[in-house]
């Protein structure tokens, strides 16, 4: 029996909360990307390098209220610094898609042609936030580093293994809830919600409803630069920010974002959470799981790890590549491009 | 009243002249030549030339065929791995305690995937899967307990120094042809999955298996070193050093007044400008050839009129399969003559922003769908990009002399320097896209 | 003076003109018919006139102002309500919301029309929480009528609104269209169904090659021997 409950913390430890966080940091990415390939019909490059820019404003102002000698206690700064950067970064994409991407919607290019901008912006963020806070790691998260610490865990439990439980797991799990809930309301019930949907839906017909294609697309970068402010800095928060890290975040999210069903909020996170789960489980050593659950002083050769950590982008590759051979439209009916 | 419009009226004039683009470009490097050095400029033209190869391999995909791979990088690094697999020097230790594992680990993938396909040729159903799954646990379970020991055993042999199999010990020019042939075996591959969806996929497609490929490159220590590097490759082109130390060539320099060490180096760049010319000759000239047969032109009905090729009964899938494997394989010579040049196999220096999007920017900026206009956007494309460095760090420079000499801004500055390119190449990028979308040389 | 005059359009979606200079008009309470051969440019005459594309030359007054250079959304709230042709559903959006969407410019939301809409297609109420994607094709057209009288239009452009129902269906479909053509609101529709369709048309429309090739009451041109045997698929009155 307690060798049950040491794997199953063990598990709980590296497996499920990593994935749960990853994933619901994933989810929120992949919502934003989701909804701009459904309203403004293209992959957006640029979304991971949207995330480095809005968590980098945040950091900005993270460390303003840290010189002035400020905190909120437990909880990390970043989080009322949020709002402004995500303030900012809304800015900077409405500017964005006003002097770039209205261009092309006008003249109803391909949309290939719009990536191809995307892929312009994303150089132009890429550089912008690598001139103003460099290339190295960040670490921004303050307040209190756990919530559960594992040796208290041990000691009040008496296991052998302990459970840690971050601050900043606990933040991305409760904010990620409360804004994709937000979200979801927002798309289900409100007037400008259904009318996102339906210009989704139906383009043409959602302008023959007299709804206005400018106005449904501003909300939308609205709504994207909002949900990548917040994945990028709840990542950031949770494993430290680093500009290359947010590129390469862009693979499984579009990933997620194809497997749920392309324009299917519910498909981007479901997706989110896959894909996350994947890479956490396959990539993690299962050694000491088995010692646990094998018979006393059964050992395990090697690390019992299924893919090595370094191959972790394979599995988001894998898992997109299987979707489009076997169920282009996701998990949940989405849109093929 | 439109852009496209406006542009044909403009190709009349001077600017639009291939000949004079390409006059200007000259102008540009003798210029650099003059003002810099010569050498630098010699430097900057192997690379231009280098980069022309890898803007034809996309433009044959994109300009051709409409196909957006932004994978380049990967194929690039898999024509860099066969500049190492065919040239360096073989490890026979390695081999004697590891081949023999990697050898093993090869025949039970295939056995793997040769029983998969019988099973699921026989066996339908519950039946068929479970044994799928079975097979699939036994050959994984099997692969690593081979392969494991193999590439430990292999990695461990003196390891400072090699750590590796090696290559194959033969000429490196080889490789330029085997890293096409790599390149291309990779390109089928992920062709057959990514190739006849909306090339929005194909550009995410092709973008991670760029990425695996680089991973697997950095990994796989037993195979390429990895992020250990593989360092002094053999030439195809004499040494610096023999040269200032054989007699008859300081004698042919001191007859024509000039410093054998400088004009060692100057032979020695001209002698690779040589081999790349010839190849980009060739590629141009088999791209043109290939752009105005009936194949060609059937590539381009396709591109502008997919549903009524395919309903004209053209296979467009398979068609497009073949545009995307031969633009990678073109790719992959790039990347192989790249590390030619280099003498050095360093996968950590590949970027997607160097490797991929800027190809793409030459290739926009040059016009898409011409090959001499990817020649141009290469040559034009990398000439900014050097020089922007330097002009960042100048720009930079001058922007710090406003701080105090002991302000932080004034390292802040300096380090942000080259991260003003990617800012530059967006820029030219978007400008390109917006307002000479046909590029400067545009499609006939 | 009718409340819709348009005027010798001419234009199309490229370079060749598909309309050759047509006229249509419709007027208040009447039902004006379009018909013609496949690809004789009806569903383009009546995105001219909605706006959907732009006029070489012509000119499509509303209410006798000329509403030529405004955008669709634009006639949308001057008074103007279309059916297209195909995809004139959203697919992923319950019936409800199809209709609430009808009504996106209306500051009340519509909540008064919707009951209207109801009561003039029960069927659609019994389905109003299904996705409109998993409708039955009758049912579908039913919503997409439904969706474009949200906005109470005085002006209610219909693209085919028969096409793949049964001849129930259509018979019922008619006959709502003549209710709401009895409300007041002028109707402008193109049908396949040319026969049925001239039937319970005021003014009827023959249009060839984008060109006006008749043009009489719907009964005069049923009466017309050439129109009958040209058009309506031989004599068999
Ligand atoms: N979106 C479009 N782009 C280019 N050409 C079009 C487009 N839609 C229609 N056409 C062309 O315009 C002409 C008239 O088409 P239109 O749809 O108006 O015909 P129609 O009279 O409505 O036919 P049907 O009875 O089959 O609906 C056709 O030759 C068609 O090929
Ligand atoms: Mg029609």
């Amino acid at each position: 029996m307690h060798d049950f409950a040491n794997a199953f913390i063990l598990l709980s430890n590296y497996v499920l909360i990593p994935s749960i966080t990853y994933g619901s940091q994933l989810a929120i990415g992949a919502l934003g990307i989701t909804l701009v390939f459904s309203i403004l019909r293209f992959a957006n490059f640029a979304h991971g390098d949207t995330m480095a820019f809005g968590t980098m404003v945040a950091i900005f102002c993270t460390w303003g209220v840290q010189a002035l000698g400020l905190s909120l206690g437990p909880l990390p700064v970043a989080l009322i610094t949020l709002p402004v950067a995500i303030a900012v970064t809304i800015a900077l994409v409405l500017g964005i898609d006003k002097i770039i991407y209205q261009f092309y919607r006008n003249k109803k290019v391909e949309p290939i042609i719009l990536v191809m901008a995307s892929v312009g912006v994303m150089f132009m963020m890429n550089g912008i936030v690598r001139i103003l806070i460099g290339t190295g790691d960040v670490s921004f998260a303050d307040g209190a580093r756990f919530i559960i610490r594992a040796r208290e865990f041990r000691e009040m439990t008496g296991l052998d293994e302990g459970l840690a439980l971050r601050t900043t797991q606990v933040i991305t799990v409760v904010v990620a809830g409360v804004v994709m809930a937000a979200l979801f309301w927002f798309l289900q019930k409100t007037r400008t919600g259904k009318s996102m949907r339906a210009f989704s839906d139906n383009e043409d017909l959602a302008l023959l409803s007299g709804i206005k294609p400018e106005r449904v697309v501003q909300i939308t970068w609205i709504i994207a630069a909002t949900l990548a402010t917040i994945a990028g800095v709840l990542y950031g928060l949770d494993k430290g920010f680093r500009p290359f890290t947010y590129f390469q975040l862009l693979l499984p999210m579009f990933a997620a974002a194809i497997l749920g069903g392309i324009g299917q909020p519910i498909g981007a996170v479901v997706g989110g959470f896959v894909i996350a789960f994947s890479e956490v489980a396959l990539t993690y050593a299962y050694r000491r799981v088995f010692e646990y659950l094998g018979p006393d002083g059964f050992e395990v050769e090697g690390l019992a790890q299924l893919i090595e950590t370094e191959y972790k982008f394979a599995i988001s590759f894998i898992i997109l590549v299987i979707v489009l051979l076997v169920r282009p439209t996701g998990i949940f009916k989405g849109r093929v491009l | 009243m439109s852009s496209s419009t406006r542009s044909s009226q403009a190709s009349t004039t001077l600017v639009h002249q291939p000949w004079f683009l390409f006059m200007v470009m000259a102008a540009l490097l003798a210029f650099t030549g003059f003002a810099q050095s010569w050498l630098f400029a010699l430097t900057i033209v192997q690379l231009c030339m280098i980069s022309s190869i890898m803007a034809l391999g996309v433009n044959v995909q994109w300009g051709y065929a409409g196909l957006f791979n932004a994978g380049t990088m990967g194929f690039a690094a898999l024509g860099g791995l066969a500049a190492v697999l065919i040239a360096a020097d073989p490890v026979p230790e390695a081999w004697s305690v590891g081949g023999a594992g990697i050898g093993l680990s090869a025949l039970v993938i295939g056995g793997t995937i040769a029983a998969v396909i019988l099973v699921r040729a026989k066996l339908g159903g519950l039946a068929g899967f479970l044994s799928t799954a079975v097979i699939l646990i036994v050959g994984y379970l099997l692969f690593t307990a081979v392969f494991g020991p193999a590439t430990s055993a292999i990695e461990s042999v003196d390891a400072s120094q090699t750590g590796y199999l090696g290559g194959m010990g033969l000429p490196i020019l080889l490789s330029w042809l085997v890293g096409g042939l790599l390149a291309a075996g990779a390109a089928w591959l992920i062709g057959k999955v990514a190739i006849g969806l909306r090339s929005d996929y194909l550009a995410i497609a092709t973008l991670g298996i760029a990425e695996i490929i680089l991973a697997v490159i950095k990994n796989e220590d037993w195979l390429s070193r990895g992020v250990k590097n593989v360092t002094s490759l053999p030439r195809p082109v004499p040494y610096e050093i023999d040269l200032q130390t054989s007699p008859a060539f300081v004698e042919f320099a001191q007859n024509w007044n000039v410093d054998p060490v400088a004009l060692a180096s100057i032979t020695v760049k001209l002698a690779f400008i040589a081999l790349f010319a010839v190849v980009l000759i060739v590629l141009v000239y088999l791209s043109e050839k290939a752009l105005y047969s009936p194949w060609g032109r059937m590539m381009r009905a396709i591109r502008d009129q997919p549903d009524a090729a395919s309903a004209m009964g053209k296979d467009v899938k398979s068609r497009h399969l073949q545009v995307f494997i031969l633009g990678s394989a073109i790719c992959g010579i790039a990347g192989a003559m790249l590390v030619t040049l280099d003498g050095q196999f360093t996968p950590g220096s590949y970027l997607p922003l160097r490797f991929t999007f800027l190809i793409w920017v030459m290739v926009i900026v040059g016009g898409s769908g011409n090959n001499m206009g990817s020649v141009l956007g290469g040559f034009l494309i990398w000439f900014v990009w050097v020089q922007s460095e330097s002009a960042g760090f100048a720009l930079m420079d001058a922007l710090s002399g406003l701080f105090a000499d002991d302000s932080p801004m004034r390292g802040r500055l300096i380090e942000a320097a080259p991260h003003l390119r990617p800012v530059l190449m967006g820029l030219i990028l978007i400008l390109a896209l917006r307002f000479a979308p046909k590029g400067l040389i545009p499609e006939r | 003076m009718s409340l819709l005059q348009a005027t010798g359009m001419r234009g199309g979606y490229g370079a060749a003109d598909i309309l050759q200079g047509c006229t249509i008009n419709c007027d208040r309470g009447e039902i004006a018919v379009i018909v013609g051969p496949n690809g004789a440019g009806k569903s383009t005459a009546i995105k001219a006139i909605f706006g959907m594309i732009d006029l070489r030359e012509g000119d499509v007054t509303f209410e006798g102002k000329s509403i030529t250079s405004l955008a669709p959304q634009a006639r949308v709230e001057a008074g103007m309500g279309m059916v297209p042709q195909n995809n004139n559903v959203f697919p992923g959006m319950t019936v409800e919301e199809n209709l609430q969407m009808g009504a996106f410019l209306r500051e009340d939301g519509g909540a008064g029309v919707i009951d209207k809409v109801y009561d003039l297609f029960p069927a659609v109420k019994d389905k109003r929480y299904q996705l409109a994607g998993e409708l039955s094709g009758g049912q579908r057209q039913q919503v997409a009528v439904g969706r474009a009288m949200m906005t109470e239009p005085t002006l209610l452009i219909l693209d085919e609104p028969t096409a793949g129902v049964s001849p129930i269906v259509m018979d019922e479909l008619f006959d709502r269209i003549i209710e709401i053509a009895k409300t007041g609101i002028a109707v402008l529709m193109v049908e396949q169904n040319a026969r049925q369709a001239l039937e319970i048309a005021d003014t009827g429309y023959v249009l060839v090659e984008g060109q006006n090739r008749f043009t009489d009451t719907g009964a005069a041109l049923l009466a017309d021997s050439e129109v009958r045997a040209t058009f309506l698929g031989g004599d068999q009155s």
